[in-house]
This record gives structure tokens, sequence and C-alpha cells, in this order.
């Protein structure tokens, strides 16, 4: 019987407040994890938004096309004026 | 019932309690979660989608600029030479002269030109070979050469006695090769043939 009030002590001033110390600290992580999560959502959409600019990037391609096919000419037109070194 | 057996059950049942309170909170926080981790997907897929094209583009680019660079040192190699063209290229971009000379496959010191002359002096200095500080520049340790630079100078214009000295301007006046005189009618004079002057060589005081 003594052994007996000894184990309900201990489940009552041990096993209790340690379960509870773990599941608080769970969820105390569980809350911050939650408040990262909400707080990166806005920063990937502001991510996203700012690669629409990405799309001119083809503009951009042929415009240096362009401008390297105009420079080659010059290139020819000036060999052809300019004296050899 | 024995009182111990009653604490006991007490007891089991406040641990179920507690483990039911806090586990269903943190299912909630879990919920919460998974809710915003699936916004945020949303977001990087759409940030993944449009970064696929970039690296073909900007190879794309590169590729055209090298194009580009190759056509023009190219140019400036055959026009200035092996020896200034990379300094050429260094007095514009410090650094690109030691470039050039690697894609060369050639080795050794570049010549700053810019440190000497200003840029736009000597690139048409370079590309010009007639000009004074063309004529002088392969001289001595600097790109300038203060002992021959005013004698290449002095050959561009016309000395008095010299065969090679080049004809002056034509001249007006009463010195003038041809003299027209005055007359009444537009067109009937004929001028008065004179002496042809020789290249160079002043006939009067002025």
């Amino acid at each position: 019987m003594i052994v007996w009030w000894i184990g309900n002590a201990v489940l009552l001033l041990v096993v209790v407040p340690v379960v509870v110390l773990l599941l608080r600290g769970v969820l105390s992580a569980a809350k911050d994890v939650t408040a990262s999560v909400e707080a990166l959502a806005p920063v990937a959409e502001a991510a996203s938004k700012d690669l629409d600019a990405v799309e001119l990037l083809h503009t951009t391609r042929d415009q240096v096309s362009q401008t390297v096919a105009v420079v080659a000419n010059y290139g020819g037109s000036l060999d052809v004026i300019l004296e050899d070194a | 019932m024995e009182p111990a057996a009653v604490v006991t059950i007490a007891a089991v049942v406040l641990v179920i309690a507690v483990l039911v309170a806090y586990l269903v909170a943190v299912i909630v926080e879990l919920r919460k979660i998974a809710a915003g981790l699936d916004s945020v997907i949303d977001a990087v897929g759409g940030v993944v989608r449009k970064s696929e094209p970039v690296n073909a583009i900007v190879e794309g680019i590169n590729q055209d600029l090298t194009v580009g660079t190759d056509l023009l040192e190219g140019l400036l190699l055959k026009k200035a030479g092996p020896d200034d063209a990379p300094g050429l290229i260094e007095s514009i971009f410090p650094g690109g002269g030691a470039s050039m000379l690697g894609r060369l496959g050639r080795t050794g010191e570049v010549k700053n030109i810019d440190v000497v002359y200003t840029r736009g002096a000597v690139q048409l200095a370079r590309l010009g070979r007639e000009s004074p500080l063309g004529a002088g520049a392969l001289r001595g340790g600097a790109l300038r050469d203060p002992a021959y630079s005013s004698t290449a100078a002095r050959s561009l214009y016309a000395r008095p006695g010299d065969p090679d000295a080049r004809p002056r301007s034509p001249k007006i006046g009463t010195a003038a090769p041809r003299v027209y005189p005055p007359t009444d009618g537009a067109g009937s004079a004929a001028p008065a043939e004179v002496a042809e002057q020789q290249p160079g060589v002043r006939s009067d005081p002025d």
C-alpha cells in the first residue's frame, strides 16, 4: 500500500509536470513555425512579382543581337576606311 | 475502492486530459502551418516558373556579346597592332588588356596608353599613323617621344626651299598665279597668265 501511494505521488508530482512541460515546448515551437510561415508567404509572393520583368529578357536578347549586327556592320566599314597597323 | 486506487485513476485521467488539450492545440497549429506552406509553395512555384528561361536567355546574350567583343578586338588588333591594341583596351577597361593578351595567347606587361595621352588623342594617333603622336609613339620607353615629336609635327607643314614640301593653299590678290583684270561684262574676262609658283615658296612678304 505504501508503494502504491509512493507511485501516486510520483505520478502527480513528477510525471504530470514533465508531460505538461514537454507538450508546452512542442506547442511553443509549433506557434513559432506558424509565425515564420505567415511571414514567409508575402516575401515569396513579392519575389515572384519581382521576376515579372524576366519576360523582358527576350526583348533584351533580341536587341543585343541587333546591336551586335550593327556593330559588325560598322566594324566592316571601319576595316575598309582605316588603314592597318 | 481503495483511496490509493482513486488517486491513481484521477492522476491518469489528469495526464490524459493534459495530453489531449496540448495535442489538440498542436494539431491546430500544424494545420495553420500547412495552410501557410500551401500559399508559399504557390508563390515559390511562380518563382521557379518565371526564372526557368533565364539561364538560356542570359547565355544567348553572353554569346552575342562575346561575338561582338571578339569582332571589335579583332578589328582593333588589326588596326592598332598587337602591342597597342591591349593598351587601348586597358585604358578603357582596367584589366581588360591583360585578358585580351590572354585570349591572344600572349604574355607580358600591358602598356596603359591612357597614362600618357588622353583617350581620344591616343585613339586618333593609333588609328591615323600620319599624326605627330602616332609618328613618335614607338620610340623610347614612353609612348610620347619628346626628342622627335616636334620633327614629326614640323613635317606636316610647308618649308621654304624643301622639294618635298607640300604646296601652299591658293592665293588671291596681285601675287596670285592667275589674275583676272577688271571687266564690264560678266564672264568675258580672261586671266592674265603668270608664272606658276613653286610649291612651298612664298613670293610676297605677307
